[in-house]
């Protein structure tokens, strides 16, 4: 059996953010992490291979090639995924439809019987490649995944959703985005590290793809700073509160 | 000129209220663009949801009722979705950015050959065209986004409209016939396990008591007997849903629910900004945390330097008192 998951890199989500010049996107020295979520997707293959065995893993990341090669290494294969994929694009211009049609050739191409994707990516906070992969590939997909077992040809999932917890038993090949209560990312051991010197990491080019058409559905045309929210007041006391909420701010 | 297609959502036999944000958010495409909007209604058992919608300004209300819509499902739901767009001539199709439409819209983005705007807040016009704005960055920056598709798809954050008042009028009811069935293969539904409450709704609500890891097991304690004497819902921190503390369906966040209440109380939260990212559009905040130096009083207009367990139930006393 074969999983492909996710490794993407964000910017730090604590950092200040400067927008660039022509205002359609970050610059400055950002300093970036893996994307939450896809250390969460990663996990799980990592336990769904430890549990099953016989489960190989791979990772796919999508970016500028030097930096995003790194995060493979350092974020997927030091951890214990068993090799990677590198495909180099322009992050500022693919858009999440872009993103799926890519992970749909590189899908069709390792025909893995898993494919477990971050459900959001912290920068763009789209929330749609894992959807829009699912439909591109005609595969069945289960979101927002806090529980993930495989069993019988099934892989049967705990959802996070509106109102509670689902569950939804979906047959393989599928796609599954991951949560963040779906586990407990691993640090990467130092040996890991070392070994992760050695495993293969494929590079492709976007060409390579033969996407027909590379260009993104979607683009940023202005980016701003939102009105930021001005501190108020402290109170002195349980009484002065009540007294302010409803003289003031008449909400009492 | 527009024709938008706007994706009902419903509970127990009702329209939910984030519907009629999202009608808002078609009015408002509209008065940029021009054009019309039709609504859509999918389930089991829906006529009545269908009614209760038709004076709202739509063209027609569509109703795919089948048993296989049953539970929202992405991929049949899709389907039904993008063969009622393309009969309908929508050039926009567009639900809420709930946990469904987080989930569905994607997949009637690639039946339509659509690009697809997350979690819209706004409609602008630039020199590009009308655009969406939306959050990016936990709410950090704002990106207006323009979609480059003869059809576009978006998810609008219900908070960020107020709800369509109804119109009157009597828009006409349309039975369509629902082929779910090819896409739902090979996806089955297991259960769901419900959080039951008789308090509002979180996102509905026009008073959120939240609480953070800094109430512990005492939690319920804490948050019920505040939310209950205002009329209020309860949220959560992450870290309080992580530690057990509360259920998922609590969490108010970047990965949680973005609400926009009258009045929100963040009470032993230390406001980090993906906590921030679902609750710093709020019309009044109050926090309540031991520490002064917790970012939480940045965004808050009324900060109390207190310990919770003292704090809020004597809050809640006095309250009472004056109510009395
Ligand atoms: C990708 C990602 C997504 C995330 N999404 C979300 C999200 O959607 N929502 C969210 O909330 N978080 C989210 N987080 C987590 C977020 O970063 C914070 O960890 C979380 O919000 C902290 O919760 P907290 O304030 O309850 O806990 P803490 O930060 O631990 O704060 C506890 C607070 O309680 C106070 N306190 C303790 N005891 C008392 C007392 N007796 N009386 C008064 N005050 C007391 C302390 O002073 C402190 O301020 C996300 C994180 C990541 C990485």
């Amino acid at each position: 059996m074969k999983i492909l998951v996710s490794a993407k890199r964000v910017s730090d989500p604590n950092a200040k953010l400067a927008i660039s010049s022509d205002g359609t996107w970050i610059e400055g020295d950002v300093e970036y992490v893996m994307n939450y979520f896809c250390e969460n997707a990663i996990e799980c293959a990592l336990q769904l291979a430890e549990e099953h065995g016989d489960i190989e893993t791979v990772a796919l990341g999508i970016g500028e090639s030097d930096e995003t090669a790194r995060f493979i290494r350092q974020g997927a294969l030091a951890r214990g995924i068993d090799r990677g994929i590198l495909v180099s694009a322009d992050e500022q211009t693919t858009d999440s439809d872009l993103i799926a049609r890519i992970y749909a050739r590189v899908a069709e191409r390792e025909a893995p019987d898993l494919i477990l994707i971050g459900k959001q990516a912290v920068d763009g906070d789209s929330n749609q490649v894992g959807q829009l992969l699912a439909e591109y590939l005609g595969w069945p997909q289960a979101t927002f995944a806090s529980k993930v077992e495989l069993k019988d040809g099934e892989v049967v999932v705990t959802r996070e959703v509106d109102g509670g917890l689902e569950t939804l038993a979906v047959t393989l090949p599928a796609v599954v985005t991951a949560d963040l209560r779906l586990n407990e990312p691993r640090f990467a051991p130092l040996a890991g590290i070392m070994k992760a010197k050695k495993k293969p990491l494929d590079e492709l080019e976007l060409d390579d793809l033969e996407l027909g058409d590379a260009k993104p559905k979607v683009r940023i045309v202005k980016m701003s700073t939102p009105e930021g929210r001005k501190a108020g007041v402290l109170v002195k006391d349980v009484d002065d509160l009540v007294a302010r909420l409803r003289a003031e701010a008449r909400v009492l | 000129m527009t024709k938008i297609l706007v994706i009902a959502e419903h509970e127990k036999g009702a329209p939910k209220k984030l519907t009629l944000n999202t009608l808002e958010f078609a009015r408002q495409v509209v008065a940029h663009a021009g054009g019309s909007y039709d609504l859509a209604v999918l389930g089991s058992g829906v006529g009545g949801v269908a009614q209760a919608l038709t004076g709202y300004g739509a063209d027609a209300v569509y109703v795919a009722d089948h048993p296989d819509l049953a539970h929202v499902l992405a991929g049949p739901y899709a389907k039904v979705i993008a063969d009622l767009a393309q009969r309908a001539g929508a050039d926009l199709v567009c639900m809420s950015a709930s946990s469904a439409g987080k989930d569905v819209l994607p997949r009637v983005a690639v039946r339509l050959q659509a690009g697809m705007a997350s979690d819209v807040v706004g409609v602008v016009q630039t020199a590009q065209g009308l655009a969406y704005r939306r959050p990016m960055w936990a709410g950090n920056l704002t990106g207006d986004v323009v979609v480059e598709t003869p059809v576009q798809v978006v998810s609008v954050r219900a908070s960020a409209f107020d709800a369509l008042a109804a119109t009157g009028g009597a828009s006409p009811l349309v039975e369509v016939a629902a082929d779910p069935q090819a896409a739902s293969a090979r996806v089955r539904y297991v259960g769901f396990e419900g959080v039951v409450s008789s308090r509002p709704d979180l996102a509905e609500a026009s008073v959120v008591v939240a609480g953070g890891r800094g109430l512990k097991d005492r939690f319920n304690q804490i948050t019920e007997p505040l939310a209950d004497l205002l009329g209020g819902a309860i949220g959560a921190s992450r870290a309080a849903v992580d530690d057990g503390y509360a259920p998922n369906d609590y969490q108010v966040g970047q990965t949680g629910k973005v609400v926009a209440p009258q009045l929100y109380f963040a009470i032993a939260i230390s406001g980090a900004v993906q906590h921030l990212a679902g609750m710093k559009n709020s019309k009044v905040i109050v926090a309540i945390n031991k520490n002064a130096d917790e970012p939480i009083f940045k965004v808050a207009d009324y900060g109390l330097v207190a310990d919770a367990f003292v704090a809020v139930p004597e809050l809640v006393g006095k309250i009472k008192a004056l109510r009395a």
